[in-house]
């Protein structure tokens, strides 16, 4: 036995061999490797990045440890921080959570579970696709004559003319809808129609089979979208500077609500100023509040990545 | 229901109570769902107020001739900050093109699963960079360490370096769009290619890149509109102040469409009064959306084709 199984091996081999040619396919090795190499410049910038913001930010954080953290702006160098910015960023995530949140995962379960193939229906499909390829600075545009000028008078009254934490938290909310809704509609499309037949089947309404089957078996998927978009508003700077977000101050006395009606301004638009600013130290203060932006969505990334893998499910 | 009787509609309707949450429960989803269009009329009728505003204010061939751009001394000449738009595109294509149509092919045709799965979040966590933050780089690393070296006489705030910034930003979606597209692309078309003997990179080459042309082109365009609507790199590390005049190079600093809207909301470009600079943004803000939401469509419809193909 052991005899025949080697010949046959051998015969295997010479086989491959003659298949394959003589030598290797060089020309194939290189061009993989080219396109291996776009991927690694890809990881390349990635780190020369955070190496970058890295070697900057940290002789200020040994220098000045926290008060980096604790102090406000100022156009004083030495005292000013990146506190409002953190405080403003979290604002606005509450604002995302509260408002574009609920009102997104609303909307993606209207259109996945109640609209039938209608004019309208297809109407609000192709709006949403549209509206997710809007630039961020025409929501901007768009929150500085709606919440700025329209309704400056409730969302800023007095000298904020409008220009406040109010108006910028509903134009981040309006702007990651699109995705919010999209992200859903997708998490809710992968639950397959036995297990809402299974439901119906037993006389559960439509609500009914939403909230404890649907909602539930679509929950990971609709979380990381969640996630992914808050990450996203996060990060997102210009529609902040269109609505007044430039100063990068923030009233903080009496928390949420009562600066509400206040200028504001948040981690991304602290960073813009700070770099616009001619003075080194400004610039270094710029790279600390972007080692923490980063190291946070790098955070929210990786949970959502890791979300992703341990829920992910085929049906 | 007495015992015996056949029961009727009316039994099988159930209880009023449960009817009636299931009714508000729906109209609460629809009215979410409409919102959506809300906001679209909010956007357009946003921008056309004061468009219409700009219109009335300025001599209409003055858009177009020849000058700069620039709010404060009243010249509005689009052509200017278009054709800046358009350097900083044109330089991100270069960029994204082959980086994101490159990864999308290595990864769809090459990566082992495992590969894939260390590889996919490299190109996720590159899309999710801040736009802020790729402008800070380009004007802390792009330009003084590439720019500056390759060409000495580049200017501190330049075209190249924002727009290279702005294609590595744009990167992960072109690849993200063109590998969907080679995924739809059938497996039995990569067989028969591999039936008549040709290898991988042949097979890559000359079967899924041509069966998949229409989803590439459909990234390219896409990722055209993203670097047209991209803000922050430009009002950073390409000069966003101050206006410009219609010039073509690199290797200076210029004014994009997005970069004038932030100088003008940010009051660095004017002064807000009767006069038409302040509507002006609205006209820019316009145009780009124009722009976008044309590329936006044709995109689209090069990934409906695509889909229909397979």
């Amino acid at each position: 036995m052991a005899v025949t199984q080697s010949v046959r091996a051998a015969t295997a081999e010479e086989v491959r061999r003659a298949i394959a040619g003589r030598g290797r396919d060089r020309k194939g090795m290189i061009f993989q490797l080219l396109l291996l190499l776009t991927l690694v410049i890809a990881m390349a910038v990635l780190l020369a990045l955070l190496f970058e913001v890295t070697r900057t930010a940290l002789p200020v954080l040994r220098d000045r440890g926290g008060v980096v953290f604790s102090n406000g702006y100022s156009s004083l160098p030495a005292n000013a921080g990146i506190r409002h910015g953190l405080i403003g960023s979290l604002y606005l995530m509450a604002f995302v959570l509260v408002i574009a949140i609920p009102l997104g995962v609303g909307a993606a379960i209207y259109m996945e579970e109640y609209a039938r193939d209608t004019r309208l229906t297809r109407l609000i499909n192709a709006n949403i696709r549209n509206l997710a390829g809007v630039p961020a600075i025409v929501y901007g545009i768009f929150g500085l004559a709606i919440f700025v000028e329209l309704f400056g008078s409730v969302t800023g009254p007095g000298s904020t003319e409008g220009k406040s934490l109010l108006a910028g938290g509903l134009t981040i909310s309006v702007m990651v809808l699109p995705i919010i809704i999209i992200t859903t509609a997708e998490a809710l499309r992968a639950v397959p129609r036995s297990i809402r037949e299974a439901g119906f089947g037993v006389g559960a309404t439509r609500w009914e089979v939403i909230r404890s089957h649907v909602l539930p078996s679509a929950a990971p998927g609709i979380l990381t979208g969640s996630v992914l978009s808050m990450a996203r508003a996060l990060g997102e700077t210009a529609p902040l500077i269109m609505v007044g977000a430039v100063t990068g101050f923030l009233a903080t006395k009496g928390g949420l609500l009562e600066s509400l009606q206040k200028p504001f301004t948040a981690l991304p638009t602290l960073i813009f100023v700070y770099v616009k600013k001619p003075q080194q130290e400004f610039q270094d203060l710029a790279s600390v509040a972007i080692l923490v932006l980063m190291v946070v969505i790098l955070l929210v990334n990786l949970a959502a990545i890791l979300l992703r893998n341990r829920y992910e499910r085929k049906w | 229901m007495a015992d015996g009787a056949i029961p009727s509609v009316i039994d099988l309707r159930g209880d009023v109570r449960r009817r009636r949450r299931e009714r508000s429960v729906r109209a609460l989803f629809f009215a979410s769902a409409v919102f959506s269009i809300v906001i679209s009329v909010g956007i357009i009728l946003s921008l056309a107020g004061g468009t219409i505003d700009f219109l009335r204010k300025v001599d209409l061939g003055a858009l177009i001739t020849l000058g700069r751009w620039d709010p404060r001394t009243n010249d509005f000449n689009v052509l200017a900050i278009l054709a800046g738009t358009l350097q900083v595109a044109a330089v991100a294509m270069i960029v994204a093109t082959p980086l994101g149509i490159g990864s999308a092919l290595y990864l769809s045709e090459f990566a082992s699963p495992r590969a894939r799965r260390f590889l996919k979040p490299v190109l996720e966590t590159l899309a999710s960079v801040p736009s802020v933050v790729m402008g800070f780089f380009a004007l802390r690393f792009i330009t003084p360490d590439l720019v500056q070296r390759l060409f000495p006489g580049a200017e501190f705030f330049n075209v190249l370096g924002a727009g290279i910034a702005v294609g590595l930003l744009v990167t992960p979606l072109v690849a993200s769009v063109s590998e969907d597209a080679m995924h739809a692309v059938p497996m039995a078309l990569r067989e028969a290619a591999f039936g008549l003997g040709a290898r991988r990179p042949a097979t890559a080459v000359r079967v899924v890149i041509p069966a998949a042309v229409s989803g590439i082109a459909a990234a390219m365009i896409l990722g055209i509109s993203r670097a047209i609507g991209e803000t922050m790199v430009v009002a950073i590390a390409a000069g966003g102040t101050g206006g410009t005049e219609l010039k073509f190079n690199l290797l200076e600093g210029t004014q994009t469409m997005t970069a004038a809207i932030t100088a003008l909301a940010t009051g660095s470009d004017q002064v807000r009064g009767a006069g038409a600079a302040y509507p002006s943004l609205f006209f820019v803000g316009m145009l780009l959306f124009a722009l976008t939401f044309v590329l936006n469509a044709v995109s689209e419809r090069f990934v409906r084709r695509v889909r229909k193909a397979y």
